[in-house]
């Protein structure tokens, strides 16, 4: 990344030098000396004219191949990386971390491990900017984006809100901490949160009566969740889709719009009703890890 | 031919300035030259209003905490600033005034194809701008020139429904220009006038028509949802409601990267005119430079998407904007090295509209290359959305656009008025701009770099030095741009009389006395020879 700003800023310096010498030279070397003296007719050049095109398409093509292959490969998280839960409303950022701890406007994280964020909005689009990692996503609302990134050096860090987003728009801020491994693990303890995202969403789970249909032996209204998130899902109309976070919002906010073969279109929207945690308790009865109890 | 026209005072020759007087004469006129000066007027006036929204962002961002207004009323300061500066001045600018006073005479034709939609097109501008101005100033609109949605369809409780309309209204204007300008190249070229032999200016005239009519209706489309979501709450951009909040980002991009092209193809067409006058030289590539403009308006439409790298969109869509993006960049350079090019064993002067043409090159070259950067999909997630993007997009559209607009003002004006003014004030001016629009935006580049959100009224405070001289030289370039307002308004009662041709020009235009007639040619001229030819023996007519 680095050494393509390097490239960039060198190939701009080098064009610009170039073009604003040859001018600068033509400028004094062919000024006007008498209003009478008549210049010569313009010599036409086809191989120069195809070296100016070839040599930049050329150059182009070089430097779309490096961004474009930098920006795939940031664009898939690594494996196992840390997930945070972001949402941003007017005009604050709402964080939270796996083992339930929430923060406003700051979050914490452990230096050299890969963090990925999964974020939302409650309302109009804003965008999480962390120049100092040199990275930014849309976060919208209605559907999940994510990113991810890992921090190499503890300190203190803006968090900006970099997509437009109204009045306090400039006032959507925040600081990334990044800490030491073992300052990390004290930050957990002193804010240790009673129950993880998990937990609280499994207690919502029951809550809102979700377990009398979704069975865990298959014999419910509704079908089995334990260890389907990640996994295909086959529609009705025959359509596959992966079981990812923004399935299963929309699965629990709108479940008329997922209908599935085997199952009646019962379930009832919960929208208004559920939050993140719900989806995160989902997400663990998938991934297999058992819910932790305290 | 002309000087003997040149040495009748002009006040005894009838021409189109005073063919007729009174109000009614200039409001129902149908002379393109007329109806260019009603737009002249009319964008001057625009530009002013906002700039004056600019100098006053420029003194709040001086201090981080804002040293001038709330956070809502900046909001509304740059909307405001956007959206004139875009729909009302740089849009129109070139082709409707320049455009409109030259393109009949450098084909040799009597009026545009259309006159009376012509006149049609000044009113519709002015009933939009005149319903935008209302909002702005009835309390304003603090969505961005953007407006984004769901912000603006329903969180933000500003003007948005009238600005909208007025950039609506606005839209018509534009693409009636589009059409009557391909109608009349098309159609009413003078005999001999062959596509390849028309002045480099009709080119980017052309180009620039073309997207014009295919670009305008879809913000047209775009404004009319954001209504219909706004008033009627028909789900189309709120997921709230059943829309959805990327579509309005593609349907927006897709008018309103092309429209960026809209106004650096006219600055491109006169850089080519001047460059070629003030050389004494037949452009260098003439071809190359013509047909890179028909590829910048054809590419133009298909790499909306590098403004939506980071919106959500594919990964994969991402590379095909991307890749497409990078190919927008060889017809422009193709054409500044061609420039270039010209200039090489010419016979260079530095007259005013010279300086201009060059600070075009430089300027135009510097914000090219930094386009690179944010075509570029790694670096873009970086800089995307930060004063790097306000940095590049102005070095196009001031340091581009605005420098070639006025470069060309300053060369046609002898035609337009038939006086001259002040050459020395001219270079003065040309210069003081040159270095305060520098001194204002290349501090952008860098506050961008080290990740300086657009849009904040409020920064930290490490940003401030940079802040500070980019404030400063927006007040020079304040300055610069006053100076030929005065001096040119001065030339047209004191100004010595031009001649028909101050600078030894080729091409129709300069055929005609000065200011022209109202029918422009007494007789329809007949083309015999290739455009630009400065090589050639004198004349008799020059």
């Amino acid at each position: 990344m680095d050494h393509l700003y390097f490239f960039l800023t060198g190939l701009t310096l080098f064009f610009t030098f170039l073009i604003f010498a040859t001018i600068f030279y033509f400028m004094i070397k062919y000024r006007r000396r008498s209003e009478q003296e008549r210049p010569p007719a313009t010599q036409q050049s086809l191989p120069l004219e195809i070296s100016w095109i070839a040599i930049p398409s050329l150059i182009c093509v070089f430097l779309f191949l490096w961004g474009a292959s930098l920006f795939f490969a940031a664009a898939r998280p690594p494996q196992g990386a840390m997930e945070i839960f972001v949402v941003g409303k007017q005009w604050m950022w709402h964080l939270q971390h796996p083992e339930g701890q929430r923060e406003i406007n700051q979050l914490h994280i452990p230096v050299d491990v890969p963090v990925r964020l999964t974020m939302t909005s409650e309302d109009v689009i804003h965008d999480f900017f962390v120049p100092a990692f040199r990275m930014k996503m849309d976060v919208l609302p209605g559907r999940y984006t994510s990113e991810w990134f890992q921090a190499t050096k503890p300190g203190s860090y803006h968090l900006f809100c970099a997509q437009y987003c109204g009045t306090l728009h400039s006032g959507m801020t925040g600081t990334i901490e990044v800490m030491t491994p073992t300052d990390y693990a004290q930050w957990l303890r002193d804010n240790a949160s009673t129950r993880s995202m998990a937990e609280s969403g499994q207690e919502l789970f029951t809550r809102l009566g979700c377990d009398t249909c979704h069975l865990a032996d298959g014999s419910g209204a509704g079908p089995v969740l334990q260890g389907r998130f990640g996994k295909q899902v086959t529609l009705r109309d025959g359509q596959n889709l992966a079981m990812d976070e923004a399935y299963t919002r929309q699965a629990i906010l709108d479940p008329a719009s997922l209908p599935l073969p085997n199952y009646r279109p019962v379930m009832p929207t919960f929208r208004g009703q559920v939050s993140e945690e719900q989806i995160a308790y989902i997400k663990s009865l998938g991934s297999g890890e058992r819910t932790r109890v305290p | 031919m002309s000087t003997a026209i040149a040495e009748v005072p002009v006040e005894s020759r009838m021409h189109y300035l005073n063919a007729s007087y009174g109000i009614k004469s200039w409001l129902f006129t149908t002379d393109h030259k007329r109806i260019a000066l009603l737009y002249l007027g009319s964008i001057t006036l625009m530009f002013f209003i906002g700039g004056a929204a600019a100098v006053m962002m420029r003194l709040h961002l001086i201090e981080p905490a804002g040293a001038l207004v709330q956070p809502e009323t900046y909001n509304k300061l740059f909307t405001m600033h956007g959206v004139i500066m875009v729909f009302f001045f740089l849009v129109p600018s070139i082709p409707a005034t320049l455009g409109n006073f030259l393109v009949p005479m450098m084909i040799g034709a009597r009026d545009l194809a259309f006159p009376r939609l012509n006149l049609l097109s000044w009113y519709v501008y002015i009933t939009g701008g005149a319903i935008t101005l209302y909002a702005l100033i009835s309390g304003g609109v603090d969505t961005g020139w953007t407006f984004y949605a769901p912000l603006s369809t329903h969180y933000v409780t500003t003007h948005v429904i009238a600005t909208s309309l007025g950039v609506f209204i606005n839209g018509f204007s534009s693409i009636l220009t589009g059409l009557n300008f391909i109608v009349t190249i098309h159609k009413m070229r003078a005999p001999g006038m062959t596509w390849k032999r028309m002045p480099l200016f009709l080119w980017s005239m052309y180009a620039t028509s073309v997207i014009f009519v295919l670009a305008t209706p879809v913000i047209a489309i775009a404004m009319v949802l954001i209504g219909a979501e706004r008033l009627l709450h028909v789900g189309i951009f709120d997921p709230a409601i059943g829309g959805d909040p990327v579509l309005f980002q593609h349907l927006f991009w897709f008018y309103s990267h092309p429209v960026v092209y809209i106004m650096i193809l006219p600055g491109m067409g006169v850089v080519s005119e001047l460059v070629t006058c003030f050389a004494k030289k037949k452009p260098f590539g003439y071809i190359f430079i013509a047909y890179s403009s028909l590829a910048i308006a054809m590419i133009s439409f298909f790499v909306w998407g590098h403004h939506m790298f980071v919106s959500s969109q594919s990964v994969y869509a991402g590379f095909i904007f991307s890749a497409l993006s990078f190919a927008v960049a060889i017809p422009s350079a193709i054409k500044v090295f061609n420039w270039t090019a010209t200039l090489y064993k010419g016979s260079i002067s530095y007259q005013a509209p010279m300086l201009y043409a060059l600070g075009f090159i430089g300027l135009f070259t510097m914000g090219g290359l930094t386009g690179l950067f944010l075509a570029s999909l790694a670096t873009d997630v970086h800089l995307h959305d930060t004063y790097f993007v306000i940095a590049h997009f102005h070095y196009i559209m001031v340091g581009g656009a605005v420098m070639a607009y006025l470069g060309g003002i300053h060369f046609w004006w002898p035609k337009i008025t038939g006086r001259l003014y002040h050459d020395g004030w001219a270079r003065l001016a040309a210069l003081v701009i040159f270095v305060g629009f520098n001194l204002t935006f290349f501090p952008q580049y860098m506050l961008g770099y080290l990740g300086m959100p657009r849009r904040y009224a409020v920064y930290p405070a490490e940003f401030q030095v940079l802040n500070v001289l980019s404030s400063a030289g927006a007040s020079i370039l304040g300055m610069g741009y006053l100076i030929p307002f005065v001096y040119l308004l001065w030339s047209i009662r004191y100004g010595p009389v031009a001649g028909s041709n101050p600078w030894g020009a080729k091409g129709l235009e300069w055929e005609t006395p000065s200011p022209p007639p109202t029918d422009n040619f007494e007789e329809t001229p007949r083309i015999t020879e290739e455009p630009y030819g400065y090589a050639e023996p004198e004349h008799a007519h020059v």
